[in-house]
């Protein structure tokens, strides 16, 4: 049978999860393998083979592992499993069911299917037979939640293949037989709804990847008005503990404008995923009304689950992410923190004594995080006119709140969009404390990207961007001037051009991501408000004595937060706007 | 008891370095536990028949042909009610004179709890100071670290937090503990006559500093005891976790392992981790909650210990002396709670979220007037009163030794309001101005 394929050795040695196993025949690189204790099966994969030892990372505790116990490899790398049924599940770093297992806590050695096996779903044909199809050609679909799931050939075929035979409409489960594709020598192979796929091999199966232009909406007023991400980008968060990364990764996660929300919580807290998996089948989301859990798939290797796992977790999310996007849906794609994948991949690095680079962590850690950020895009399918994208944020721990550290510097050269947070914005409690000035989209830079812009938002609209991003800078160096000088030792036109500044920061930055209403913002909503802002930091007004500037801006800044906690053009926000309106024209010239 | 069968002896070891010896050996178990001349070991390293074993005590003294056996097992600690009331090493064994715990034996460093058998934390708890209840209010199934200088009241306060908190159980972790703090919680728990619900695992200055390493998963062993066999709400303090990482980096750097920044292990925010995340909420009912202490070194809270801390805990108490009034003080700036927002407004009064923002939006204008005065610029009106303002909110709500309930805390809040601001200044959602402001 296969078994007597199987390569098998014996453990020779083992420091915490790196063990040493002396091995009878040939093994590769990456591959997995099982360290069998009585009753319990380790998972582990090859990092490093050195004549007959091969070097594997234990994706559990090795407590209790002894010297001689067998291990068995398993001919291939770590893999997902896809097929329909992928989304509200909460899975572990290496794509475990977690609500499949039994108990409260983990028990060391159990794998549970990523799949249900019963369940049946309604198949409905979309190739006919006598297609020639390649990898990634859709077959048929089913509906996952709502969500049209595309059934396709595999995308470890290669060459083309004929549809011999097409299973009718009808209800099936993963398993059954839904077609039977034909190579050029006619030699025959059946397909199913499930598929495998290596985790850190991209998955291809597209026509071509052009730049990003398409502007994605997240519902978060300083990314999509000052620093907008597209369909498709990259962006990453950096920020020191508490400024708020995992508050804006989920208040993106909740609002953008995505058909697939694949979250992966990688070596941070249990009880941030508890939070989502808590709210989302709670909430809705804005645009379809539908329950946010529906479209969302939560990768969770908290930090006390075992570290290898950690860096398995963001290529198994990432993995999901193209597999749904070969369906051409539109795919965010979030990882809370890739920092503690890097730190993975120290801690294993020094266990195997390599030359440690920057800060101990390995030389390659650029091309690592560049290669990973390389697989999200927006793409054009094989398919007619289908195309899908995964937008990919994630965050970055800096030790220290220190941007200089490998994993920031590194990020930044493979993301389009820095959201720098900022430690002074989240004390004084400006949140999202996303740093006006630092912060960039790459995009904004894109023609296509503002042509994009100019259909969707107006011609002026880019114009009105940089303009507010003129007055922030402005009214920062004002703000130095008032420092240096004081109050009185600058004219009153300074503190007009800082007042008008930071009513663009608390009317249009910040943002409670605890309000309900706040929390999300319509690009329509932003847009309304930018010009309404914008109206007043170009009018003049007439102040006799600094202290009134202050004064004066409080109360609009009062008024224009009681519009934001409104809901739009509702009579509450009518009446707060003309309050306003009322107030602006006491002191306008 | 352990057990007793096939003990075999070895007698000759090869190598001996300042933590560790190796020896030739077989058959032995990963993290297994040994006795070497006396003093408990456990495996750290197996490279074909060459065992490598950690002594925790120190290698000072041990000779080639020290005695070693092996004793087939992990750490472990007996449990059982009979816990309560009891001082422990950093190994389990009694240090109160009191008799062995008799019990059942479990392994310490448990596997996690699988995320999805959570449940999301959502019990306030309550403890009078209002720098932590008003502004950064604790959950049950929290952890969160207190972030100290050396010289600060920490395991004072952290007393009063435990004693206040309604919990069914309290366990003591102390690591590197004078002996002076030592007696102070026994004197402080005995005299709240609340000796019965409290365990204690304590390592002081006088035991060896690597003995530490094992303190926090024996606390937490017991913790996962009366939290999942009794549904316990259980609280664990730990106290000074600083000296936990610094046990951490003498391991590491005797065992040659590469250093990163601060000289601490390249694996110490997993090491943090495995224990803080030891905080949850049960769906049964029983939860855990640490709270912890970090002492800084000149306040530097980018040093590598409480930076990982940070990154893994939920939130942070920063305690720091507030010169104009002469306390110790919940610094609003640095403190942090990441699960208030599931309890205030809820549990507490609706105002408080909006109540709690403004009072610290102002004490910030207060440190920026205050900024202004020393760099010798006029005040305005406005600066006064803030600095006014601060002053007494410093006084009559940050100061540790308030102990007030949340709704007098957010009355006090509103009278400061009303007596140094403009409705426009204090900025807060209307339909709570209209119900609280009051002159
Ligand atoms: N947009 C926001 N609105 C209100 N509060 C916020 C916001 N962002 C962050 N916070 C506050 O900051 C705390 C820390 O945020 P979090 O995202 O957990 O930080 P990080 O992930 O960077 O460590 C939150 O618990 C919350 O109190
Ligand atoms: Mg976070």
């Amino acid at each position: 049978m296969e078994k007597n394929n199987k390569t098998t050795g014996k453990v020779a040695g083992i420091v915490s999860n790196l063990v040493i196993v002396e091995v009878d025949g040939p093994v590769a690189q990456n591959e997995i393998c099982f360290i069998l204790l009585e009753n319990e099966r380790l998972m582990a994969e090859v990092i490093k083979i050195v004549g007959v030892n091969a070097y594997i990372q234990v994706f559990e505790s090795t407590r209790g592992v002894r010297i001689g116990v067998p291990v068995e490899f398993e001919n291939h790398m770590l893999e997902v499993t896809l097929g329909p049924g992928i989304l509200s599940r909460n899975y572990d770093g290496l794509q475990n069911d977690l609500d499949k297992m039994e108990g409260v806590f983990l028990t060391r050695g159990e794998y549970t299917d990523p799949l249900n096996r019963e369940v049946k779903w309604n198949f409905k044909p979309l190739a006919n037979e006598g297609d020639t199809v390649i990898a990634g050609s859709w077959l048929g679909e089913v509906m996952e939640n709502s969500i049209p799931h595309k059934i396709m050939v595999p995308f470890k075929m290669e060459g083309r293949y004929t549809v011999k035979s097409l299973a009718k409409e009808g209800q099936y489960t993963v398993d059954d037989q839904i077609a039977v594709v034909a190579d050029d020598e006619g030699n025959e192979t059946p397909l199913t709804m499930v598929q495998k796929w290596p985790v850190k091999v991209p998955i291809k199966a597209y026509k071509n990847k052009p730049r990003p232009f398409k502007l994605l909406e997240t519902g978060v007023r300083c990314i999509d008005t000052l620093n907008p991400i597209t369909e498709g980008g990259t962006g990453f968060i950096p920020g020191a503990f508490g400024t708020g990364k995992t508050v804006l990764q989920h208040a993106i996660s909740k609002q953008a404008e995505a058909d697939v929300v694949i979250i992966a919580a990688c070596g941070e807290r249990a009880n941030e995923v508890v939070e989502v998996f808590t709210e989302f089948p709670e909430l809705e989301d804005p645009r379809t009304g539908r329950k946010l859990i529906e479209r969302t798939t939560i990768i969770a290797n908290t930090s006390n689950m075992p570290v290898a796992a950690r860096e398995a977790s963001v290529y198994t999310a990432m993995t999901l992410g193209e597999y749904y996007r070969s369906m051409g849906l539109k795919v965010l794609l979030m990882a809370d923190s890739t920092s503690r994948w890097a730190q993975a991949l120290r801690e294993m690095s020094n266990r195997l004594e390599e030359l440690p680079g920057p800060d101990a962590y390995p030389m390659d850690l650029s091309a690592v995080i560049s290669n990973f950020y390389s697989r999200a895009g927006f793409v054009y399918l094989n398919e007619k006119d289908a195309s899908g994208s995964i937008s990919f944020i994630g965050t970055v721990s800096p030790a220290g709140g220190n941007l200089k550290e490998p994993v920031t510097e590194s990020t930044r050269k493979a993301a389009r969009c820095f959201y720098g947070l900022s430690q002074d914005r989240a004390d004084s409690k400006r949140y999202p404390a996303i740093d006006p000035i630092d912060s960039y989209s790459k995009y904004l830079e894109y023609p296509e990207v503002q042509k994009n812009l100019a259909e969707n938002m107006g011609d002026e609209w880019l114009g009105n961007v940089l303009k507010a991003r003129d007055i922030l800078l402005r009214g920062k160096e004002a703000m130095e001037q008032i420092n240096i000088l004081g109050d009185d030792g600058v004219p009153i036109a300074f503190h007009d051009r800082f007042w008008k500044s930071e009513l663009i920061d608390f009317v249009i930055l910040q943002q409670d991501a605890f309000d309900k209403i706040d929390a999300t913002t319509s690009l329509e909503r932003q847009k309304y408000m930018l010009l309404s802002v914008l109206d007043v930091t170009d009018s003049e007004f007439e102040f006799k004595e600094f202290e009134e500037v202050s004064t004066f801006f409080k109360e609009i800044i009062n008024l224009y937060k009681q519009m934001n906690y409104s809901e739009f053009e509702s009579d509450e926000f009518k009446k707060h706007e003309s309050d306003l309106q009322k107030l602006l024209k006491t002191k306008m010239k | 008891m352990e057990s007793q069968t096939f003990q075999k002896i070895y007698t000759k070891l090869t190598n001996i370095t300042k933590a560790t010896v190796t020896l030739k050996a077989s058959d032995v178990g990963y993290d297994e536990m040994a006795l070497v001349h006396g003093r408990k070991a456990q495996v750290v390293k197996l490279m074909g028949n060459q065992v490598t074993l950690q002594i925790f005590a120190g290698t000072e003294g041990i000779p080639t042909n020290a005695e070693v056996t092996f004793m087939g097992r992990p750490p472990q600690l007996k449990v059982s009610e009979e816990l309560g009331g009891r001082f422990f090493n950093a190994y389990g064994d009694p240090i109160d004179g009191g008799p062995e715990v008799e019990g059942e034996i479990r392994d310490t460093g448990s596997p996690s709890v699988n995320p999805v058998r959570r449940m999301q934390p959502s019990q306030f708890i309550a403890t009078g100071i209002a720098g932590i209840d008003l502004n950064n209010s604790l959950v049950s199934g929290q952890k969160i670290p207190f972030f100290a200088d050396p010289d600060q009241p920490y395991n004072q306060v952290m007393a009063s937090v435990a004693l206040r908190a309604k919990a069914d159980k309290i366990i003591l972790g102390g690591m590197g503990l004078t002996n002076d703090d030592y007696l102070y919680f026994k004197n402080v728990f005995e005299n709240a006559g609340a000796l019965d619900r409290i365990v204690s695992f304590v390592n002081t200055t006088d035991n060896p500093p690597v003995e530490r390493l094992l303190v926090p998963d024996m606390a937490l062993t017991a913790a996962e005891y009366f939290a999942v066999d009794h549904n316990q709400n259980v609280l664990v303090l730990l106290t000074d976790m600083a000296l936990f990482a610094d046990a951490l980096s003498i391991v590491s750097n005797r065992m040659d392992q590469i250093p990163s920044k601060d000289s601490m292990p390249g694996s110490l925010y997993s090491d943090l981790a495995r224990i803080y995340e030891k905080a949850v909420q049960f769906p049964s009912g029983g939860s855990i909650t640490i709270v912890a202490v970090t002492t800084l070194s000149g306040g530097d809270i980018t040093h590598a210990i409480p930076d990982n801390t940070g990154y893994i805990t939920e939130g942070q108490l920063f305690l720091r002396r507030d010169t104009d009034i002469g306390k110790v003080i919940v610094d609003p700036f640095r403190s942090l709670s990441r699960l208030k927002q599931l309890v205030i407004g809820k549990q507490t009064r609706a105002d408080h979220p909006q109540v709690m923002n403004a009072a610290v939006r102002l004490y910030a204008d207060a440190a920026n007037a205050r900024t202004k005065l020393e760099n010798g610029f006029d005040l305005t009106d406005y600066d006064e009163r803030t600095l006014d303002f601060a002053k007494e909110y410093s006084e009559q709500l940050l100061a540790i030794d308030v102990n007030i309930d949340t709704d007098t805390m957010l009355d006090i809040a509103w009278d400061l309001f009303v007596k140094y601001f403009t409705k426009a200044e204090v900025r807060i959602k209307k339909e709570f101005v209209d119900k609280y402001w009051k002159k």
